[in-house]
């Protein structure tokens, strides 16, 4: 019966969607409670299930939306009653947010059991289980917030949801707050945590202001009225909507790690490689570019707003892209990448061209994650070789030789040593770097054809950017996989067990076929999401395949392949040998290997005046003149010489004791002639009551 | 008949040596029998103007006057009686205690 009603009114499962939020909460609420007495398989898998049943309920999700495209609104409490303003926890399911749900939920999976294994090999883990417990709880609250942000009907809502995961992101690339990467104390993990935290911050400073704004004019935060309302708005008060859009684009630039607040990324690489990966790279930075992607409505309203976007994101694609092939450390290249790649979604949605956008942040989440985990993996097996070598079993507290497993100038001819992860590794490459036909070539070739007909500055930007994309990624695999092992610990690395290459060979397959859907001419991907887009009356491009732009990016590809394969592949690099593009470049490698001295910069023009300021405040305005003149000298010394002069000598003692004392004094002076009288014979008594008597008997008789 | 102002000065007269004991005399018990003196006085003059009026109001007030002086003797003797054991006399000019 259930099977034919749905075969006749087709699956509504639409009610199930706030359970993408429950489940990781229960996840994680039972590894807190139970979780001290579960051992490391037990804590690992349940944080998975609770994922992957997240993974389970979007599939439902979306195949609910294929019979009901429309989607629906799920509402769950009241939450905000304050006047006007009327919020609900309010779950929005339409192909968009379904999106989301697949991608973080699908990629989330697979990276929880990925870090079954890798924390359980990390160096620093020591079989800690509240450590290990302790990470797949943040994992579960991450995947939670995640959801919340990307199911959200409202922008309060998301807001709740991107504070949630900018709080996980700080709490676990602090996760090994105490230890560095070798296992040694240092802080520098806390300080990372601490940077992303506040370049965050700054961030949300706008996407508040911008929520402001839009409940002052719209007088809702709700995604339905304040669409429906754009365009009336617009015509009214253009300025507020750009005002909005570009407030929210400071909140994008924060989250998605743009051009002028990217800088807090790279840091993040301290965080563990499954970190990384699902929030770094995956899910979490992509925050962004869905939240420019929701408000379509209101960018398209605001064209200005939308070139300032895609510029942003071009100028940090193609910025990134240069700091990149500068890098040394295996996960440096691959933040550098990841910032790249986040430019060009930005870029593309910033255009206009939302689904191209989209469609390269679902597969940029598969391959770039691929290429995360197998650069843990990497690391995890030349800290396996560097383990089984003599001279680290017996003198370990004797000073050794500072050895970085990331650095990718130890690697080398790890093809022989790590099959899996070298294929794995050379899939995700190729797709990043857009090599036809594997899943970067498709979306990021959409975005290039889409930019030749909505922004030539940003194609030209994009496609010199997409050169050294395939120019870095290509170095990266030659340096690591090809020649000689440059160190002692890389020839005696070894392969990582099934529990991290599986994962990887599923992404792997997903960065391959990826591009399927949204294969030129079909544009499964575009239909889908089109159904969200309609109903704002947001046209959407069709992403026409454009054979000019897709040979162009190819053959550039190929030309920097090549390239890197003259530099790197032709000739391995040597031990303590320098990088050839040194040679070529000179100064202008030192500046990419210095990502441009943009950290400097920011703490020549921004943090030391900072510094400064606040120590000025501190200790001129706050201390001397604050602290010793306002309060000690002026009001503590008036007061005292109120409380002293004024009101202690004159009106205390010269006037309110004088009173008390006066008043004593006369009683004690009629006291003592009175007293005389009290004779203590009785019949001195009785004679003064006779006379008193005869003298009232008198007046009596008088009167 | 004898005239009711013989009765009142003699009334006066009891009232008066009364009166006079109670402010002269030290001996508490002397003191004690002025004062009864004073009361039988009042009750004299009650009876006497009873009988010139003719009613019986007087004669009535004098029975609650003779009930509150058998009472005042209980309490005023018991009280002369504690006196006597604390100080071993009743001379009332030696209960000077409330002197100022």
């Amino acid at each position: 019966m259930i099977l034919s009603e749905v075969a006749t009114h087709g699956l509504d499962l639409f009610f199930l969607v706030p359970w993408v939020v429950f489940f990781p909460v229960i996840g994680l609420l039972i590894n807190m409670i139970f979780g001290g007495r579960m051992s490391e398989k037990a804590i690992g898998t349940l944080a998975s299930t609770a994922s992957g049943l997240t993974f389970v309920i979007a599939t439902l999700l979306a195949l609910s939306l294929r019979t009901h495209p429309e989607g629906a609104t799920v509402f769950l409490a009241k939450w905000i009653q304050i006047g006007t303003l009327n919020l609900q926890w309010a779950f929005r399911v339409d192909t968009l947010s379904v999106t989301m749900m697949m991608v973080v939920g699908g990629v989330g999976t697979l990276i929880h059991i990925y870090a079954i294994g890798y924390m359980h090999e990390d160096v620093r883990n020591k079989n800690d289980i509240g450590r290990y417990r302790r990470f797949f709880v943040f994992f579960n609250l991450f995947i939670a917030a995640m959801m919340i942000l990307v199911s959200s009907d409202n922008y309060l809502m998301l807001f709740v949801g991107w504070e949630g995961v900018g709080l996980c992101s700080y709490l676990l690339i602090g996760f090994w707050y105490d230890k560095d990467l070798l296992g040694r104390d240092s802080i520098e993990n806390a300080v990372a945590g601490k940077k992303a935290f506040i370049a965050n911050r700054i961030g949300d400073f706008g996407f508040l202001i911008a929520s402001f704004l839009m409940f002052w004019t719209f007088k809702s935060v709700e995604f339905g009225k304040v669409f429906e309302m754009a365009g009336q708005i617009a015509s009214e008060n253009p300025g507020m909507i750009l005002a909005i859009t570009l407030f929210m684009l400071l909140g994008v630039t924060g989250k998605s790690a743009q051009i002028p607040l990217f800088v807090w990324l790279p840091d993040a690489m301290a965080g563990p490689t499954p970190v990384s990966a699902l929030i770094h790279a995956a899910t979490m930075v992509t925050a962004g570019v869905y939240l420019v992607a929701r408000s379509a409505p209101l960018y398209m309203q605001a064209p200005m707003a939308q070139t300032a976007v895609t510029l942003v994101g071009a100028i940090t694609a193609l910025f990134a892209a240069t700091i990149a092939v500068g890098q040394y450390d295996i996960k440096k290249v691959l933040a550098y990448s990841t910032i790249s790649q986040l430019g060009f979604m930005v870029a593309a949605v910033g255009m206009g061209a939302f689904v191209a956008g989209m469609f390269h942040l679902v597969m940029h989440a598969f391959f770039k994650a691929l290429l995360f985990l197998s650069a843990g993996s990497v690391i995890l097996g030349i800290e396996r070789g560097h383990h089984h070598l003599p001279h680290a079993e017996h003198d370990s507290d004797h000073e050794e030789e500072i050895f970085d497993p990331g650095d990718m100038r130890n690697m080398g001819g790890l093809r022989k040593r790590m099959p899996i992860t070298f294929w794995v590794y050379l899939i995700g490459a190729i797709a990043l770097s857009g090599i036809p036909p594997f899943a970067g070539f498709f979306s990021k070739d959409e975005i290039l054809a889409e930019a030749t007909c909505l922004n030539k500055t940003a194609y030209i930007l994009l496609v010199i950017a997409a050169f050294f994309t395939a120019f870095y990624i290509a170095r990266q695999i030659w340096m690591v996989f090809f020649g000689k092992a440059r160190h002692e610990a890389t020839a005696h690395a070894e392969e990582s067990p099934p529990v991290i290459t599986v994962p990887l060979i599923i992404l792997a397959f997903l960065a391959m076929v990826g591009g399927l859907l949204n294969f030129p001419g079909v544009h499964t991907f575009t239909k889908w999401l089109e159904h969200t887009y309609n109903v704002f009356h947001v046209h959407i491009h069709a992403g026409e395949f454009n054979p000019t732009v897709a040979i162009t990016s190819t053959v550039l590809a190929l030309i920097a392949v090549y390239l890197a394969w003259l530099l790197y592949g032709r000739n391995p690099l040597k031990k303590e040998e320098p990088d050839p593009l040194r040679k070529i470049l000179g100064p202008v490698f030192v500046g990419m290997n210095h990502k441009w001295w943009v950290d400097e910069l920011y703490w020549a023009i921004i943090l030391n005046p900072y510094i400064a300021l606040s120590r000025f405040f501190a200790e001129t305005v706050d201390w001397t003149f604050w602290h010793d003149w306002f309060h000690e000298k002026v009001i503590a010394g008036s007061y005292q010489w109120l409380s002293h002069v004024l009101l202690s000598q004159i009106i205390d003692l010269g006037f309110i004791d004088a009173i008390a004392n006066g008043l004593g004094s006369i009683t004690k002076k009629s006291a003592s002639v009175l007293r005389k009288i009290q004779t203590g014979y009785v019949r001195n008594y009785a004679l003064s009551i006779f006379l008193g008597v005869v003298l009232i008997i008198g007046y009596l008789i008088i009167k | 008949m004898i005239p009711t102002t013989y009765y009142i000065v003699l009334s006066a007269l009891l009232f008066i040596i009364g009166a006079l004991g109670v402010l002269i005399r030290r001996n508490a018990i002397i003191i004690f029998m002025a004062i009864e003196l004073m009361l039988n006085a009042a009750n004299l003059a009650f009876v006497a103007f009873t009988r010139m009026y003719g009613i019986i109001d007087g004669q009535v007030f004098v029975f609650f006057v003779m009930t509150v002086a058998a009472a005042e003797v209980a309490v005023g003797l018991a009280l002369i009686v504690a006196i006597f054991r604390t100080k071993h006399n009743i001379d009332i000019d030696q209960l000077n205690n409330l002197k100022g």
